[in-house]
C-alpha cells in the first residue's frame, strides 16, 4: 500500500535545521540500504513511513502505545546478535541502527503472518460491513502470499454477540489486535472489554453484568482492521464505495473535533473522526458521532438494537420541511413568502408597540458563522434591537469570555497546571475530556478540580475541592491567597477540613507554578471555567474567574460553553453588548454605524432579562431603560426545554405577544409558535465554525436539507427584505468576505484563506501574525494511514499559507481591511485585548446561608439528554436516562430514604417526584439532578405548586422531558430544595 | 558415567511421611542456613550463591547469582518465587512444594534478605491444592517461629511473604506473563525490551523472579557453602539437578542426580533409576528437557546430563524433564499431543502463535486419523517455519514470548526423525499403532 501513503505536507519533509552540527534530536539509520535520519525515541515504523516506506501493520495505532502483537510489523534489525525479525512498531530508532523491510526474512514473516491471521477470518468480505475500507482486505491484496493452505475447518461462533447499544461484535472476524480494548482502558480509561479466553478462543468481551457503555465506545468501532466491531446505526445499512464524503467539524458540542461525513443517496450513513492535531486525534464521543441521524430525521422508535436490523421509520419524522404559520390556533403549512410576510408583520406590530427593543432574539449557537453574522446583522443593524442572546441562560457573560486570555486545548493539555472550575468535562465537552486526561494521566499536567462532586478526572487530579453552589469566589480567593477560607464558608458541608487540605495542596501548587518576573503568576496555568449547575447562576463562577484571572495574570481560560457554535454565535454579535469581531457595542459604534448604516443606541437584554420581561415580572424593568420585551424570536433555540428555569419560560412564552421559531426540527417551542420557519441543519449547508479555542474551521455540506428548509442566513436575508431592510448578502463566501473585512477578530479571515488547504486544521483568532506556529500552522505532519483510519476516504492536505512567496501568513497583507478610502474610521479594539478585565456582569451577589433543612441544589450536564438533537436520533434516544436525585448518604438516612426510593423535592419553584440514589461522593448538604432529563412518567408530575399554569409542566404531559428546570428559579443564586420521602 | 555419591540437596527429606511438618524440617537440620545467612551480611550471601554457580532451574537456566547482581544498579524491590510449574511431563517442583514446603520457604527468605527485600511473593500453580496449603502452612509455621516478618531471628531485617495461586494458565510461567497476573491482569507475556525483571518488573519495580527448584536449593548452599556446591557437577553445570522421568519407562519418578557425572542412558537404564524401558522394548526417542526441547534418539543416551552438553548437541536440559519414547510410541500421536497442549495454551497475543498452534495442531489431527496428504509435511514444517524462523535451535521467533517458538520443536523433530512414520499414515489412511 506505500502507493496510498502520502503525506499532508510535503514541504515539511526533512526540515533542515542548519548547515553544519548534528539535531541532537536526530539519529541516522539504514533503512533499506539508504540511509534516513529520524527522530530520536520514535518507533522504527513511524520513521520509515515519514521516509516513504510504509510497513503493513495491524495492531499499532499512532494514538495509543504500541503493543506489538499482530507482529505484522516485522522488519529485520542487524544488531549485536545478528539481525532479528522485531516488531518495528516497538523497536525504537538508535544511531547506526541498520533496519531491512524488504528481506526475503521479512517477506515471510509478512507473508506468514497474513496467511495466519486469515486463518480463522472468514473469508465473508462480500456481506461484511468492512469489506471495500477493509485493511485486512487490503493488506492481504498488497502483501499477502496470494492463496491459503489452510484446509481445515475455521473456528465458528455464534454471531453477533450485542457488546451494547451502539456496539455490536462478530468474534469470528476479529484478528486479536486488540486496539478496541486498549482503546477502553488507555485512551477512555473505561476497561469495560477486554478479552476472554485463550489461544484462538480469545474473544473480546464485555463482562458478564456490564455492557460497553463507554461514551466513546464508536471509537472502538472506527478502529476496528476488521469487521468485528460494528456500530448498530450502521450495520448492514451500506457499503464504503457507494458513500460519499466530505470534511468536516461536528457541531454537537463546542470542542470542534475533525469528522469526515459520509453518505449515501442524499442520507447520511455515517461520521467518522478525522486525526486534527490541535484538536481530537482522531476521536469523537458517540453523540457526535450518531447523532446525525436527527438529520436523516427518522422516526424515533426507541427499539434497541436486538440482533436484527434497525427498522428506520419514515423519513423526517422529526424534521420540519415546510413553513408553518398558525391560523386559528393551529400550525399549518404556507409557502415562504407567507410566512415572512407574517413574521415580518408581527415583528413591526411589537415595533411599533415598543419599539426595536421589543423584540427579542434568542439562540444562534446552532447557527455557522456566516449565519450568525447574517442573523447579528438583521437583529442589530436592519431591527436594531440589541437583546440578542446565543446563550440560553445557560452560560457565561459574553464580554468575560472575550475579556480573558483564551487557552488552546493544545495549551491546556501542555500546562503545568490545569485549574476545572466547571462542570463534568466529560459530560459535556467529552473529546476535551479525553485530551485533559491524556495529559493527567501521563503526568504532564496537574490537575487541581474544583467540583460539586468527583468526576472521572478525579482520581488523577493533586487536589479535589468539593464546592457547594454559591463558593465559587471564596474558594478562588484562598486559592491565590493562602488556601484558608474566609469565615463566611464555615458551613462548608464536608466540614471545612477535607477541603482545606486539598485547598493547602492546590494553593502550594499554583504558588510554585510559572511565576514571570514582570508580568506575574500564572504563565503555564489554564484554568478551565464553566457552569457547574443551572440551579447556580453565572455570578459564581464569573466572580470566581476574574479572581483567578486577577491574581494569576499570566494564566490563560477555556470556558467550557458547551453549545456548538455559541463561540461563534458570541464573535458574531449575537450577545447583548457585542457587535460582530469581539467588539463592545460602544467601541464599535462608528466602524459598524458606517457598514451597517445603524447599531442599537444601549446594551439589550440576555435570554434571562428576556423571559422574565416577556413574562411580566415587573422587577426586572426597574432601573431597566429598555422597553418590555414584547416578541421573540427563537433560532434554533428553544426556551422551554433549554432554559434552567421552565416556569419561567413558560410564562414567558404563554405572554409573548408573537413568537416566530427558526428551526430544523420538531419541539415544544415550534408547535406552539406563531410561525415556523424551517432550516437546513448540519451537513446540509457550508460554512465555518468557531470552537472553544477560538479555532475557525470549514463546515461541509453533504446532504441536502429536506423539502422547503434554508440555511439561516437565507431566512435572516429575506426577513430582513419583508421588513423592508436589506442584508446585503447573497452568498455564504459573500458573507465569509464580508466577516473578513469587517469583523475585528476575523480580519483576513477570507474565503481564500478559509478555503485554502493551510486552514486544514483551522485556524485560531484573532490571527497572530507574530506567532510562529500560526505563521507556519505546522504541526506535527501527520501522514494519511489507511490502516489508523479505515473508512476514511481521503484526508484534505495540510498546505502551507496561500500566498506563495510571502514570508508571513496570508493575513499579513490583508491586516488593513479593505475599506472605503473616505471612511476615515478605525478599526475597532477588539475586546481584552488592551485590559484584563472590562466585563461589566453582575458583582459583589451574595450567596444566601442555606438553612438545616434544605440542599443545595445542583443541575448537571449530561451528554445524552433530551436535547432535540439526541430525542430525534434514535440510536441515541435510547440512551438517555430518567432523571434522579443523588445525596450523600448523610442526608438521606435522615429522612429514612433509602436507594431506589421515591422522594418529593420540593423548591420555591415547584416540586417534583424522583428516584433517590444515595451517593457518597456528593458532599452533603447538596442534592445533584441531572439537567435536561425526562422525568420518569410512572412517577407523576407535581410541579404546578398549586400557584396555578405558570408553575411547571402541564398536566397532560406523561414526562417533563426537563425534569429538574421545573424546580430552578434562574434569578436566584442559588437554589434550594427540600426534600421529602414518600 | 555413573551415578555419583553426591548428597541429596534437596531431596533429603523425602524419605521421611512428615517432611512437610515443621517438627520434622527443624529436627533435620531445619532454619540453620537462615539462621546462619542473617548473621552474615546480605552481600556475603549473594556471595555464596554466586560461588556455587547454581543456575536456574527454572528451564532457561540463567545463573541465580548473576540474577541477583544485575540488580545491583538499582535496589530490588520485589522477590517472586516461580511455582507455576505446568507443562506436561514436568513435575520436579510438585515434589518440592507437596514434600518439602519449609525447605522452600527457607530458600526463598535466604534469597529475600540477600536482596533485602521486603516483599515477596511465591506463585504457585493453582492446581496443586495441596502444595498450596502445605506453603501456607509452612509460611504460617515460620511466622510464628520468627523466620518470617519482621525482625526474623532479632536480625533487624523483615520481609513479608505472601503465597498467590495462580488460575489455571500454562503461559503465567512466563516470567513477564506471571507478573502480569500477579498484577492481576491478564496472563499476556510482556514484551521485551526491557529484557528482565530486574529493570522493570512486579508494579513497574526492580524484580527477580526465581523459580522453586532454585530457591530450594538455597539452605544447603548457606550451610555447606557456595564452593562445596560448586564441586560438584562440571563446567558450568555446578551442583545436583532434579529430573522428572516419565514416559515408557519402568520407574517413572523424580531423581536427584549430579550434573554432568550422569547420562541420560544411567537415567532411563538404571535399576535404581529408570529401570530400563517398559515390556523389554526399544527406545525410539526420548525429550531431553521438557516438551519444548527438540527430541533426542538412541545414539543422545550417552550425553551427560549437562546443561551444555546437551545444548551443544541442539536441543536443551530445560526443566530437567525426560519422556521416554519406545517403539510402541507413535511419534505423530506424540507431537500432535504436545501440539494440542501449545494450542491450548497459547494466551493469544502473538498472530503466529495463537493461529499457528492451532493450525498445526488440526494438520496433525488430519494425519493422525488417516487424512493426511503428504504435502502435508512441508505445509507442517513451513508453518513452524513461520513461528519459528530457519527452525534452528535455539530457536528465532516471530512472536513474543517464546512459547510460540517452542510449539515447532515437536513436530520438527518428529518429522526428522520419522518422516516415514508420517508417510505410513497418509498412505495407509490410519495410524499404524492404533
Amino acid at each position: 500500500m506505500p502507493e496510498e501513503t502520502q503525506t499532508r505536507n510535503d514541504s515539511d519533509h526533512g526540515e533542515s535545521h542548519g548547515e553544519g552540527a548534528p539535531d541532537p534530536g536526530e539519529v541516522t539509520m539504514t533503512l533499506d540500504g539508504r540511509t534516513i535520519s529520524a527522530r530520536r525515541g520514535e518507533v522504527v515504523i513511524k520513521a520509515a513511513e515519514r521516509a516513504g516506506t510504509y510497513i503493513p501493520r495491524f495492531c499499532y495505532h499512532p494514538r495509543m502505545k504500541s503493543v506489538g502483537v499482530c507482529r505484522m510489523c516485522l522488519v529485520e534489525v542487524s544488531g549485536p546478535r545478528g539481525s532479528t525479525l522485531q516488531p518495528s512498531c516497538y523497536v525504537e530508532v538508535a544511531d547506526g541502527m541498520e533496519v531491512s523491510t524488504k528481506s526475503e526474512k521479512v517477506k515471510k514473516a509478512q507473508d506468514g503472518v497474513l496467511e495466519f491471521l486469515l486463518v480463522n477470518h472468514p473469508l465473508d468480505c462480500p456481506v461484511c460491513d468492512k469489506g471495500g475500507e477493509c485493511p485486512l482486505q487490503d493488506q492481504t491484496l498488497a502483501y499477502g502470499p496470494g492463496e491459503s493452505r489452510f484446509i481445515e475447518e475455521k473456528r465458528h461462533f455464534e454471531k453477533p454477540v450485542v457488546l451494547s447499544d451502539l456496539v455490536l461484535l462478530d468474534r469470528e472476524r476479529c484478528i486479536q489486535c486488540s486496539r478496541c480494548t486498549r482503546f477502553a482502558s488507555e485512551v477512555a480509561g473505561e476497561a469495560q472489554i477486554d478479552f476472554a479466553g485463550r489461544g484462538e478462543q480469545v474473544e473480546v468481551a464485555a463482562f458478564p453484568d456490564t455492557k460497553f457503555t463507554s461514551y466513546f465506545s464508536g471509537n472502538t468501532v472506527q478502529i476496528c482492521p476488521v469487521g468485528a466491531l460494528t456500530a448498530s446505526p450502521y450495520r448492514f445499512s451500506a457499503r464504503p464505495w457507494d458513500l460519499d464524503q466530505v470534511e468536516s467539524t461536528c457541531t454537537t458540542c463546542s470542542v470542534g473535533c475533525r469528522v469526515a461525513v459520509q453518505s449515501s443517496l442524499n442520507r447520511l450513513t455515517r461520521i467518522l473522526g478525522i486525526d486534527s492535531e490541535p484538536v481530537n486525534h482522531g476521536w469523537l464521543c458517540d453523540k457526535g458521532r450518531f447523532v446525525f441521524e436527527s438529520v436523516n430525521g427518522d422516526e424515533v422508535s426507541g427499539g434497541r438494537y436486538e440482533g436484527e436490523v434497525r427498522e428506520t421509520g419514515s423519513n423526517l419524522a422529526t424534521r420540519i420541511s415546510e413553513p408553518l404559520v398558525k391560523k386559528d390556533g393551529t400550525l399549518v403549512p404556507v409557502s415562504w413568502n407567507e410566512a415572512l410576510r407574517v413574521a415580518a408583520k408581527g415583528l413591526l406590530k411589537a415595533k411599533e408597540a415598543g419599539g426595536p427593543e421589543a423584540i427579542g432574539v434568542i439562540g444562534g449557537a446552532r447557527l455557522t458563522n456566516e449565519s450568525a453574522y447574517a442573523w447579528a446583522k438583521l437583529a442589530k443593524g436592519v431591527i436594531g434591537t440589541d437583546s440578542v442572546d446565543a446563550q440560553i441562560g445557560d452560560g457565561l457573560s459574553s464580554e468575560l469570555v472575550l475579556s480573558l486570555p483564551r487557552a488552546t486545548i493544545d495549551e491546556a493539555s501542555n500546562a503545568e497546571v490545569v485549574v476545572t472550575l466547571c462542570g463534568d468535562i466529560r459530560e459535556e465537552l467529552p473529546v476535551l475530556f479525553l485530551r485533559l486526561r491524556e495529559s493527567v494521566v501521563a503526568h504532564k499536567t496537574s490537575l487541581i478540580e474544583i467540583a460539586p462532586c468527583p468526576t472521572e478526572l478525579t482520581k488523577f487530579a493533586e487536589a479535589f475541592i468539593a464546592i457547594r453552589p454559591g463558593d465559587a469566589p471564596a474558594i478562588a480567593g484562598a486559592l491565590t491567597r493562602d488556601g484558608r477560607l474566609d469565615a463566611a464558608l464555615s458551613n462548608h458541608p464536608e466540614g471545612a477540613a477535607a477541603s482545606a487540605d486539598a485547598l493547602g495542596i492546590a494553593t502550594r501548587l499554583l504558588a510554585s507554578t510559572g511565576t514571570d518576573k514582570e508580568r506575574g503568576r500564572g504563565r503555564r496555568v489554564v484554568v478551565v471555567v464553566g457552569r457547574q449547575s443551572m440551579a447556580e447562576g453565572s455570578a459564581p463562577v464569573e466572580e470566581a474567574a476574574r479572581i483567578l484571572a486577577r491574581e494569576l495574570p499570566e494564566a490563560k481560560f477555556l470556558f467550557a460553553l458547551r453549545r456548538g457554535n455559541v463561540f461563534g454565535a458570541i464573535d458574531m454579535g449575537l450577545a447583548p453588548g457585542l457587535l460582530p469581531g469581539r467588539v463592545e457595542l460602544d467601541a464599535g459604534r462608528r466602524w459598524f454605524e458606517a457598514a451597517w448604516g445603524a447599531v442599537p443606541d444601549r446594551r439589550g437584554r440576555d435570554t434571562t432579562s428576556m423571559l422574565m420581561s416577556l413574562s411580566g415580572d415587573e422587577s426586572i424593568e426597574e432601573g431597566n431603560e429598555i422597553s418590555p420585551t414584547r416578541a421573540l424570536l427563537a433560532i434554533g433555540a428553544d426556551p422551554l426545554s433549554d432554559f434552567p428555569d421552565r416556569a419561567l419560560a413558560v410564562a414567558a412564552i404563554d405572554r409573548a405577544e408573537f413568537v416566530v421559531a427558526v428551526t430544523g426540527h420538531r419541539g415544544e417551542l415550534a408547535s406552539i409558535a406563531d410561525v415556523v420557519l424551517p432550516v437546513a441543519v448540519s451537513h446540509e449547508r457550508p460554512g465555518t465554525t468557531t470552537n472553544i479555542e477560538g479555532r475557525v474551521t470549514r463546515l461541509g455540506h453533504k446532504v441536502v436539507a429536506p423539502g422547503h428548509a434554508w440555511p439561516d442566513w437565507m431566512i435572516a436575508s429575506e426577513l430582513a427584505g419583508s421588513l423592508g431592510g436589506d442584508l446585503d448578502v447573497d452568498s455564504v463566501e459573500g458573507i465569509r468576505n464580508e466577516i473578513a473585512n469587517l469583523a475585528p477578530a476575523y480580519l483576513g479571515l477570507s474565503n481564500e484563506v478559509m478555503s485554502s488547504s493551510w486552514a486544514r486544521d483551522g485556524v485560531v483568532v484573532p490571527i497572530d501574525v507574530n506567532d510562529e506556529s500560526v505563521r507556519s500552522n505546522r504541526h506535527e505532519v501527520l501522514l494519511v494511514d489507511p490502516v489508523a483510519l479505515p473508512g476514511v476516504d481521503s484526508v484534505e492536505r495540510q498546505g502551507a499559507p496561500p500566498r506563495v512567496g510571502s514570508a508571513g501568513p496570508p493575513v499579513a497583507e490583508s491586516e488593513e481591511p479593505r475599506r472605503d478610502a473616505r471612511d476615515p474610521v478605525e478599526v475597532p479594539q477588539i475586546v481584552g485585548r488592551d485590559r484584563r478585565d472590562n466585563s461589566s456582569g453582575v458583582t459583589g451577589f451574595q450567596t444566601p446561608p442555606a438553612d438545616s433543612y434544605s440542599l443545595r441544589l445542583v443541575a448537571q450536564r449530561c451528554l445524552y439528554d433530551s436535547s432535540s438533537a439526541v430525542a430525534s436520533s434514535p440510536s441515541l434516544s435510547t440512551l438517555v436516562s430518567f432523571a434522579r436525585v443523588r445525596a450523600n448518604g448523610y442526608d438521606l438516612d435522615r429522612l429514612g430514604v433509602k436507594t431506589g426510593d421515591l422522594v418529593k423535592l420540593r423548591s420555591a419553584r415547584g416540586s417534583l417526584v424522583l428516584e433517590a440514589h444515595v451517593d457518597s461522593q456528593v458532599p452533603r448538604g447538596v442534592a445533584v439532578v441531572g439537567f435536561n432529563l425526562p422525568l420518569a412518567a410512572s412517577n407523576g408530575s407535581n410541579g404546578s405548586n398549586g400557584s396555578g399554569g405558570a408553575g411547571g409542566a402541564r398536566d397532560d404531559e406523561d414526562g417533563v422531558i426537563n425534569a429538574v428546570s421545573m424546580l430552578i428559579d434562574a434569578s436566584s443564586v442559588v437554589n434550594d430544595v427540600r426534600m421529602e420521602s414518600l | 558415567m555413573a551415578i555419583t555419591e553426591a548428597p541429596k540437596i534437596v531431596t533429603s527429606r523425602m524419605g521421611y511421611e512428615d517432611s512437610h511438618t515443621i517438627e520434622r524440617y527443624l529436627a533435620t537440620g531445619g532454619y540453620e542456613a537462615l539462621r546462619k545467612a542473617v548473621k552474615m551480611t546480605p552481600e556475603a550471601v549473594a556471595a555464596e550463591v554466586d560461588a556455587a554457580s547454581l543456575l536456574g532451574r527454572g528451564g532457561a537456566g540463567f545463573p541465580a547469582g548473576r540474577k541477583w547482581s544485575m540488580l545491583r544498579k538499582a535496589q530490588t524491590t520485589y522477590l517472586v518465587v516461580n511455582g507455576d510449574e505446568s507443562e506436561p511431563a514436568t513435575f520436579k517442583d510438585h515434589l518440592l512444594v507437596e514434600r518439602d514446603p519449609h525447605q522452600l520457604v527457607e530458600g526463598v527468605l535466604i534469597a529475600a534478605y540477600a536482596l533485602q527485600v521486603t516483599k515477596v511473593f511465591i506463585y504457585l500453580r493453582g492446581e496443586f491444592a495441596l502444595g498450596l496449603e502445605r506453603v501456607q502452612q509452612a509460611l504460617n509455621d515460620a511466622y510464628d517461629k520468627g523466620a518470617a516478618g519482621s525482625d526474623i531471628f532479632h536480625s533487624g531485617y523483615s520481609v513479608d511473604v505472601v503465597v498467590h495461586p495462580g488460575a489455571g494458565a500454562y503461559i503465567c510461567g512466563e516470567e513477564t506473563a506471571l507478573l502480569e497476573s500477579l498484577e492481576g491482569k491478564r496472563g499476556f507475556p510482556r514484551i521485551k525490551p526491557p529484557f528482565f525483571p530486574a529493570a522493570i518488573g512486579l508494579y513497574g519495580e526492580p524484580t527477580v523472579v526465581n523459580n522453586v527448584e532454585t530457591m530450594s536449593n538455597l539452605p544447603w548452599i548457606i550451610n555447606n557453602g557456595g564452593a562445596a556446591f560448586a564441586a560438584l557437577g562440571a563446567g558450568r553445570s555446578t551442583g545436583t539437578r532434579l529430573f522428572a522421568l516419565s514416559g515408557r519407562v519402568k520407574n517413572p519418578g523424580v531423581y536427584e542426580l549430579e550434573m554432568v557425572k550422569t547420562t541420560f542412558r544411567d537415567l532411563i537404564y538404571a535399576p535404581v533409576l529408570g529401570g530400563g524401558i517398559l515390556d523389554g522394548n526399544d527406545l525410539k526417542a526420548f525429550i531431553p528437557g521438557g516438551v519444548s526441547a527438540p527430541w533426542f534418539g538412541p545414539e543422545h543416551l550417552d550425553l551427560p546430563l549437562g546443561q551444555d552438553e546437551v545444548g551443544e548437541a541442539g536441543s536443551m536440559l530445560g526443566s530437567g524433564s525426560i519422556v521416554v519414547m519406545d517403539s510402541s510410541t507413535c511419534a505423530v500421536r506424540a507431537a500432535l499431543r504436545i501440539t494440542k497442549f501449545f494450542a491450548r495454551e497459547s494466551c493469544g497475543q502473538c498472530t503466529p502463535c495463537r493461529e499457528g498452534s492451532g493450525w498445526l495442531k488440526r494438520v496433525l489431527n488430519r494425519i493422525e486419523s488417516g487424512e493426511g496428504r503428504e504435502e502435508d509435511l512441508d505445509l507442517l514444517l513451513d508453518v513452524c517455519d513461520n513461528i519459528a524462523p530457519g527452525l534452528t535451535w535455539p530457536p528465532q521467533q516471530t512472536t513474543i514470548c517464546v512459547l510460540g517458538p517452542s510449539i515447532p520443536s515437536s513436530i520438527h523433530s518428529a518429522i526428522l526423525m520419522f518422516r516415514d512414520e508420517f508417510l505410513h499414515h497418509v498412505k495407509d489412511g490410519a495410524c499404524p499403532y492404533a
